[in-house]
């Protein structure tokens, strides 16, 4: 073993070991937990670094592990991977921070963090993996390891919840492994480093391929909760603020976001994919995403529940990115997106949480007048807002505006038009809650307050939507330097040569 | 003797043989005897596995005398893995029954029952871990016929030894089944005897003509397995049967006991008469592991106890052997074999190690109705965990034994374009998911103001031997190199045979 392959085993370790002596620890030991886990969080963030750096410097990062002929668990380090890897390792440690305020007092804290950090430590293994088998083996795991977040209330809502998120995600899981299967009879092994297997298949299988492309979309589209396959998602929002953060924007639906990418851009690759001509299909289908999940979030008076359309809405600017694969800058702002996405619906649902654990407010008719007695929860949730609006400089306008570019590179006009249009709709449903907040006046006394001294909240819970609120501006307004999101999807998709 | 020595190969049948009779003779020593018995047995295996990879598969006649007049014994690759399964499956359930039994003896007011039914099962075991180990070395169809006898009586005894009226009388039932089916055996060894005039698999398997008589035989030994492997419809005795048993019986039952019978039928199917069966005979039987798979998991996802659960959970993973018989048309055998035996190895530990937890449960709280089992989580963290992973295990989530399985199933029908069983199997996995997550989220979930139950005595040989079972059916498939290499070295090819008799 090299010391790129301990890294990686390490990077996979450094949740994994921390999360096996919380869930044997006894419960009343909180602060050793909250060492352990905030120790592995910071190693693992130190790892990726690491790894990131080597990458950058064209260090090759790979595990091959035999099983079958022609199966084999491939763990791989590169560019894209290393995105997603250190988005979901700096939002874990985030939100661990969070979640330890969020859940103080709270019973069964043991159980908690042990499945957090199994699941970062699947989230990683997500990012990593180096081929389909890999994927389908972490992307299994991801469900398990959430399942027991989502029904951690243990309310009857809660255990429905569940039990449609398992439904949801097993059976997609299910056609993913014979589509996987199915593409491997077709074609062969395919690695995610080969950027797609040979045109000669394209032209010989056109059909079957075609068939396969779709599958393999219904098999990550439950969890990118593309239309219709999102109804698990609103309902998921039941669970504590931050396992929705951890579906919404760390671990779940990026997943499912990441492994379209993954297909678009590693297993058919953008050559196949035009010459198949399915790309409006995934175009179409994102269209209706963003706009369907901007429309029901129009109806919704619960605050989680609007997030969670909204969700639905801005992922699928991932798969629209993704279905203009020919355009250099639609994929930039589609890649680019994963991490702003990330950034923006983390920051409001930590602010959700913050309302709701300290006021009590669960319905955005309630929350008149909260900037007065909240403001600097308000101040990073309107930060968050106006970047799911897209109005410079923040980081929502930078993917809107490679978005854009790219479908005017494209000639597709209308594409422009649905990018307005949601921005348009993002505008209806936030800045109501905007005004409301602001300028509302407060009516009556808050449903449940908590007094927590000094500050508006608890301080682990007002930090992290604080940070990443302030990453939202920065990264957007300095999307040009050196060490941005954006620089490093610009390293990817010049690694792919388009 | 020397390393190469074929006469190793008795060594797993002689062993647990003695020790079931030490048993009788010292029964103040009974587990001592049995633990060092299952851990020879255990040995054993590694050790033919280590000859089989160094010398290739062997053969032993008894006492010098060569077939078609002596008995003889062989290695190849499936027989070591099933006798590698025999023993890590039975070490782990031997220890988990001393726990299980110590702590119902510990049981005030019932003790002398307890310790009758002890007393009972360590020979009983003995005898049917032999009659096991003898099923999977021997080649001789009526040697294989009495193994299946030792099987059937011990397990029948087993069954009943719970002594409440529900296990009697499915025990009952079960011996009867399994007679009829032994009787059916041996009707199709006679009709063999008279067509062919040996009963040497080897000697066998050269025919090349296949009269009536002959696949008369065929058919009466194939079903009189199939009535001992309850293939639906087969499979009317089994759910009460291992429901009803003690736990550490329902997991050898449900492990071991039915994989023997089906690997004897797989043998017979497709080495010794494998030129006989007909295209039509294969998709029966695929149809029929279809339908098991499926009414099995409907059955099971409508129990409201626990145990029965997961023995209706036994009837569906059943069906998932069967689905490779039609499949080795385009398949290679090989490939079914490994097919075979992956399921076969990754089922026989998870279902054990599910056995043993819902017998854990039970003993705790003394019921295994599934709705009154919310929070036990809060009481046996470990019990639970092991019952999760087994669960992964049987809904063939990756990297689990059964993934490996299901792959090369779902790759050979994709292949042949054979989509419906395909299909078949993708609707087993989700149904699976629904019963194994209708148990767990209750087990997990703590709702407010919930009081766990403070318990009184616990050994932990009651859990750890379950969550290690749980666990090398999760990672056998990371291990998958392993057992291909096995198999294939155990190919075939009749050039390697040693000859047999002693030094």
């Amino acid at each position: 073993m090299n010391w790129q392959q301990l890294l990686l085993v390490f990077i996979l370790l450094s949740s994994l070991i921390p999360g096996i002596i919380i869930f044997g620890m006894p419960e009343e030991k909180h602060r050793l937990r909250t060492v352990f886990n905030l120790c592995g969080a910071t190693v693992k963030i130190a790892l990726i670094v690491v790894m990131d750096i080597g990458i950058y410097l064209g260090h090759t990062f790979e595990i091959r592990i035999p099983l079958i002929p022609g199966v084999e668990l491939l763990l791989n380090g590169d560019p894209l991977s290393a995105l997603f890897a250190t988005l979901s390792s700096v939002l874990w440690l985030l939100t661990t921070i969070y979640a330890v305020g969020y859940l103080e007092g709270s019973p069964n804290r043991s159980h908690f963090f042990g499945y957090f950090s199994l699941c970062v430590t699947v989230t990683i293994g997500i990012a990593l993996s180096g081929n389909l088998v890999t994927f389908l083996l972490f992307y299994e795991m991801l469900t398990l390891t959430t399942y027991p977040l989502v029904i951690h209330r243990g309310t009857g809502k809660a255990l429905r919840a569940g039990r449609n998120y398992l439904i949801y995600a097993f059976s997609s899981g299910a056609v993913f492994l014979v589509a996987v299967i199915w593409l491997q009879n077709v074609v062969g092994p395919v690695d995610f480093s080969a950027a797609g297997f040979s045109p000669l298949f394209t032209n010989s299988h056109s059909t079957v391929l075609m068939l396969i492309f779709m599958l393999l979309i219904l098999g990550v589209g439950v969890k990118a909760a593309l239309v219709p396959l999102h109804g698990w998602l609103p309902q998921a929002m039941i669970a504590p603020a931050p396992v929705s953060s951890l579906l919404h924007a760390v671990a779940v639906v990026k997943a499912g976001a990441f492994g379209i990418v993954r297909i678009v851009l590693d297993v058919y690759g953008a050559q196949n994919l035009l010459l198949l001509g399915i790309l409006p299909l995934l175009g179409g289908i994102a269209t209706i995403t963003i706009l369907y999940g901007s429309l029901r979030a129009l109806q919704q008076d619960n605050l989680k529940r609007l997030l969670a359309f909204s969700t639905i809405s801005q992922v699928s600017y991932i798969a629209l990115g993704m279905s203009l694969v020919d355009q250099p800058l639609a994929v930039i702002g589609g890649l680019v997106h994963l991490v702003h996405q990330g950034l923006m619906k983390i920051t409001l649902f930590f602010c959700a949480g913050n309302l709701a654990e300290t006021l009590g407010i669960h319905h955005i008719s309630k929350m008149d007048g909260v900037a007065r007695r909240m403001p600097l929860t308000m101040t990073a949730f309107t930060i968050g807002a106006l970047g799911m609006i897209g109005i410079p400089p923040t980081v929502g306008f930078v993917s809107k505006w490679y978005l854009g570019l790219g479908s005017l590179a494209a000639g597709n006009w209308w594409l422009l038009g649905v990018l307005a249009v949601s921005s348009l709709l993002n505008g209806c449903y936030f800045l109501p809650i905007l005004t409301r907040a602001w300028f509302g006046k407060q009516q009556g006394p808050w449903p449940e307050e908590l007094h927590t001294g000094r500050f508006e909240t608890r301080l682990m819970l007002l930090l992290p939507p604080l940070i990443t609120a302030f990453t939202v501006l920065a990264a957007g307004a300095v999307a040009n330097a050196q060490i941005s999101p954006l620089s490093w999807v610009r390293f990817i998709v010049k690694e792919y040569g388009l | 003797m020397n390393v190469d020595n074929p006469t190793w190969m008795i060594i797993p049948i002689l062993l647990p043989l003695t020790a079931g009779l030490l048993c009788f003779l010292f029964h103040r020593k009974t587990f001592a005897i049995v633990l060092s018995a299952v851990l020879a047995n255990f040995m054993a295996a590694c050790f033919l596995t280590g000859q089989l990879l160094t010398f290739g598969h062997m053969r032993y006649s008894m006492g010098g005398w060569q077939a078609p007049l002596g008995i003889t014994l062989r290695t190849d690759g499936p027989a070591v893995l099933m006798l590698l399964m025999t023993g890590v499956t039975g070490l782990a359930i031997t220890l988990y029954a001393r726990g299980y039994f110590s702590f119902r003896i510990d049981d005030p007011g019932r003790t002398e029952r307890h310790q009758h039914q002890q007393r009972y099962f360590w020979p009983l075991w003995m005898l049917l871990l032999s009659g096991l180990n003898g099923l999977f070395l021997s080649n001789d169809i009526f040697n294989l016929y009495i193994t299946l006898e030792i099987i059937g009586i011990s397990a029948a005894s087993l069954a009943a030894l719970s002594g409440k009226p529900a296990a009697l009388l499915a025990s009952f039932r079960y011996l009867l089944t399994s007679l009829l089916g032994s009787l059916t055996f041996l009707l199709g060894i006679v009709f063999l005897y008279k067509s062919c005039g040996v009963l040497d698999l080897d000697l066998l398997r050269n025919l090349t003509e296949h009269g009536p008589g002959v696949r008369a035989a065929l058919a009466l030994m194939s079903v009189g397995l199939l009535l001992k492997t309850a293939l639906v419809p087969m499979h009317f005795w089994l759910p009460p049967a291992h429901a009803n048993a003690l736990a550490p019986v329902s997991a050898i039952l449900s492990a071991l006991v039915i994989k023997g019978s089906f690997y004897l039928l797989f043998r017979l199917w497709f080495e010794v008469f494998a030129s006989a069966i007909t295209t039509a005979a294969l998709n029966v039987m695929g149809t029929l592991g279809s339908v098991a798979i499926l009414w099995g998991a409907i059955q099971a996802i409508r129990q409201h106890r626990l145990k029965l659960m997961v023995a209706y959970s036994t009837v569906s993973q059943l069906g998932y052997l069967f689905i490779a018989f039609p499949l080795s048309r385009t398949a290679d055998n090989a490939q079914v074999w490994s097919i075979v035996i992956f399921m076969a190895m990754a089922h026989a530990c998870a279902k054990s190690a599910m056995f043993m937890s819902a017998g854990t449960i039970f003993l705790h709280f003394g019921h295994d109705r599934i709705r009154d089992l919310t929070g036990v989580r809060a009481s046996l963290p470990i019990t639970v965990f092991a019952y999760g992973i087994a669960g992964v295990t049987l809904m063939g989530l990756p990297p689990s034994g059964a993934f490996i399985a299901k792959w090369l199933l779902l790759s050979s029908a994709l292949a042949s374009s054979q989509w419906w069983w395909a299909l078949v199997i993708v609707a087993g996995s989700v149904m699976a998911m629904i019963y194994v997550f209708r148990v767990i989220s209750r087990f997990i979930v703590i709702p407010e103001g919930f009081s766990s139950q403070k318990l009184g005595y616990h050994s932990r040989l009651l859990e750890w031997p379950a969550l290690a079972l749980a666990m090398i059916s999760l990672l056998l498939g990371l291990a998958a190199p392993w057992p291909l290499h096995i198999l294939a070295r155990g190919s075939h090819d009749l050039t390697q045979i040693l000859p047999g008799g002693l030094p």
